[in-house]
């Protein structure tokens, strides 16, 4: 299955001008199409800013997207429309553990969640902090998969908090390096061969549509969240990822999500990354393993009830 | 797909330790092939932009120990050659049914699971990966500090807890067990599988992500200086440069935690890699590891890394995310200790 460009989706005129002002320098070469698609009163308007025209410096010949990036939404707690909250055990560590309020980079503001799918994601968010790895069979039925410092799949890994470096070279892989857990994950380029297996990152297949790098990724394992609120997928989840560079400091990061069982159409987030511009910009070692350890398998150690 | 099966898996120092060490005595001194004499014949491509291209994917299996066994010249000819291969590859086979039900069940997976390449010595036939001291041994040790002794002791106890199947908790196992670190830190030396290293290259870059534990060696090439002195990391700090054909890379920062190779002393741990291109499908990697407060002099070892087939990828290798095993040894010495009838009668093998 190669790339598939989804629309901008808009039930109200107005809406379909902003998102036309702020995403024609990315996505000008998509059509308009008319989906039914219910929103609510409030849908945000596209929530990226805009960016004129831009054309990058080139790298054989290909927008050149080398460099440490990071986002700067609060995404990876909700991807949608959430208020500063109290994190898990504020009476313990007060301050330390709240949560920052954020608006939704859902285009349209709401995931369109089939009814029975949605039940799942709010028992999820129920669950997000319990963990319960004494069955092999139902190692990864609970809690959020971040909290277990497991790979956090995509998209969700460039939204975690964390910066990540792009490898561009001369070959036909570009690598993409993230500090959260040392995750890494390679796009093939002009790839033909399906997804061999699932896979925490899953299969990411590449091609150049002009200033965009266009990602199309399938073969993801079917345990990690998009956030810590829940949001969910099956193992049918698809993603197209677009990477737009917007000028030297920024690119769009725009990413369709398709997952015939879990929501009713694909749904679209779009969010600006930046340059980390610091002289001495790396990525550093965030191994989290050892801060889970006690969580995960602290019941079964000598002395433990 | 042997990601999949990690439990029970095996550093990849821990093969080569236990390679090397049952073979042990005095060999003749013998002298050893300078590895620098391959820069001369490097092998010439360049990226776009003008550096050595090492991108692709490459893999360092061989069953040449890392020191030489009793009795070896530094290389082996003919009939010897065939020998010695053969020898190494029985006492590296899962499959060699020499020990009845109870010792296979104990190696955990059969051949079908092991990367056959380290079957093969290099191909240079040589006995040994270490190329000096040219004896092809590592140098003798100096005492250590009480401190350090301290930790030593209390790791050789939390490893025979593990070899009895009485683990106390999760993390006095090693790092690979506990899927933090597994062949990913310097120096890299053979194992049983999952042999490979992919190389990835961008103007002022050059990145290393070896396939376990899918993390990514990201070294600038810029004369940067390292990190902060109190910034430590598992994988150090590297910074690299080309000499000519040859990528050098120099690593600090060291975790003190059992990171380093063979307990070495981070403080004073010092290792400095090479990796030349001799040919299309092989990278010569030479280390040097200079720790005056562990081994008496420096030691010097080649690896040669060879290119797979193309149509062979290098697929991500997941650990800690299901790592089922670490459950089940601590909830098998949990009921040990209930009902001591359970015990092993052998000490368990490391995987």
């Amino acid at each position: 299955m190669r790339t598939r460009i989804w629309h901008v989706i808009t039930p109200l005129g107005l809406a379909v001008v902003i998102a036309i002002v702020w995403f024609s320098p990315a996505v000008g070469q998509q059509s308009g199409q008319q989906a039914p698609a219910p929103r609510p009163a409030a849908a945000a308007p596209a929530p990226t800013s805009s960016f004129p025209a831009y054309r990058a410096p080139r790298l054989n010949g290909h927008p050149d997207l080398n460099g440490v990036w990071q986002s700067f939404v609060t995404a990876n707690i909700d991807l949608q429309d959430h208020e500063a909250q109290a994190g898990p055990y504020t009476e313990l560590i007060g301050e330390y553990s709240g949560w920052p309020a954020g608006q939704s980079v859902v285009e349209g503001g709401v995931i369109p969640y089939k009814p029975e799918a949605l039940a799942k994601k709010r028992q999820n968010a129920a669950n997000r902090i319990k963990a319960d790895v004494s069955s092999d069979k139902n190692w990864h039925n609970l809690g959020d998969p971040e909290m277990k410092c497991y790979m956090p799949g995509v998209p969700r890994a460039t939204y975690m908090p964390f910066p990540f470096q792009i490898v561009q070279g001369s070959g036909q892989y570009i690598l993409i390096a993230y500090e959260y857990a040392s995750t890494t994950r390679t796009i093939r380029m002009d790839w033909k061969d399906e997804a061999p297996t699932d896979t925490w990152m899953g299969w990411s297949r590449g091609h150049w549509e002009g200033e965009t790098l266009v990602v199309d990724v399938t073969g993801l394992r079917e345990e990690t969240w998009f956030d810590r609120a829940g949001d969910y997928h099956s193992d049918q989840l698809h993603v197209v990822e677009r990477y737009t560079p917007a000028s030297p400091y920024h690119m769009l990061y725009e990413a369709t999500i398709e997952d015939p069982k879990v929501f009713t159409r694909p749904w679209k987030i779009s969010f600006p990354l930046y340059r980390r511009m610091e002289k001495n910009a790396q990525l550093l070692e965030y191994k989290c393993v050892p801060f889970t350890e006690e969580l995960l398998y602290g019941k079964f150690k000598k002395g433990a009830s | 797909m042997n990601w999949r099966w990690l439990s029970s898996m095996v550093l990849a120092a821990a093969a080569a330790i236990v390679m090397s060490s049952a073979l042990v005595a005095q060999t003749a001194k013998t002298v050893a092939p300078k590895a620098t004499n391959t820069a001369e014949k490097a092998y010439a491509k360049k990226t776009p932009w003008g550096d050595p291209d090492l991108q692709g994917v490459w893999n360092d299996a061989t069953s040449t120990p890392l020191q030489r066994p009793a009795g070896k010249g530094e290389t082996v000819a003919g009939n010897e050659a065939n020998l010695f291969e053969e020898q190494l590859a029985n006492d590296l086979s899962r499959d060699r049914r020499d020990g009845g039900p109870e010792v296979d069940v104990n190696r955990a997976y059969n051949e079908h699971w092991m990367d056959a390449r380290r079957l093969k010595i290099t191909n240079d036939h040589r006995t040994s990966l270490i190329v000096d001291p040219p004896d092809g041994r590592l140098p003798p040790t100096v005492p250590i500090s009480p401190e350090r002794q301290k930790i030593r002791a209390e790791r050789a106890a939390a490893g025979a807890r593990f070899q009895a199947g009485m683990p106390n908790i999760a993390t006095e196992m090693s790092l690979p067990i506990r899927c933090i670190i597994r062949t990913d830190s310097p120096p890299y030396l053979p194992t049983i599988y999952n042999n490979d290293f992919q190389i990835y290259q961008s103007p002022g870059y050059v990145v290393i992500a070896p396939e376990m534990i899918h993390s990514a060696r990201i070294i600038p090439l810029d004369g940067r200086p390292h990190i902060g002195p109190t910034l430590k990391q598992w994988l150090g700090d590297t910074r690299g440069h080309f000499e000519g054909n040859t990528l050098v890379l120099e690593t600090t920062n060291f975790r003190n935690d059992d990171t380093v190779y063979q307990g070495a002393n981070p403080e004073t741990y010092k290792i400095t890699e090479r990796f030349t291109r001799v040919a299309d499908d092989t990278v010569n990697y030479e280390f040097t590891i200079d720790d005056p407060t562990t081994w008496t002099k420096p030691w010097t070892a080649v690896i040669p890394w060879t290119k797979i087939d193309p149509k062979e990828q290098m697929y991500e290798y997941m650990c800690h995310e299901d790592n089922f095993d670490i459950v089940h040894l601590l909830t098998g010495a949990r009921a040990r200790e209930k009902n001591p009838s359970l015990n092993l009668t052998k000490p368990q093998t490391q995987r």
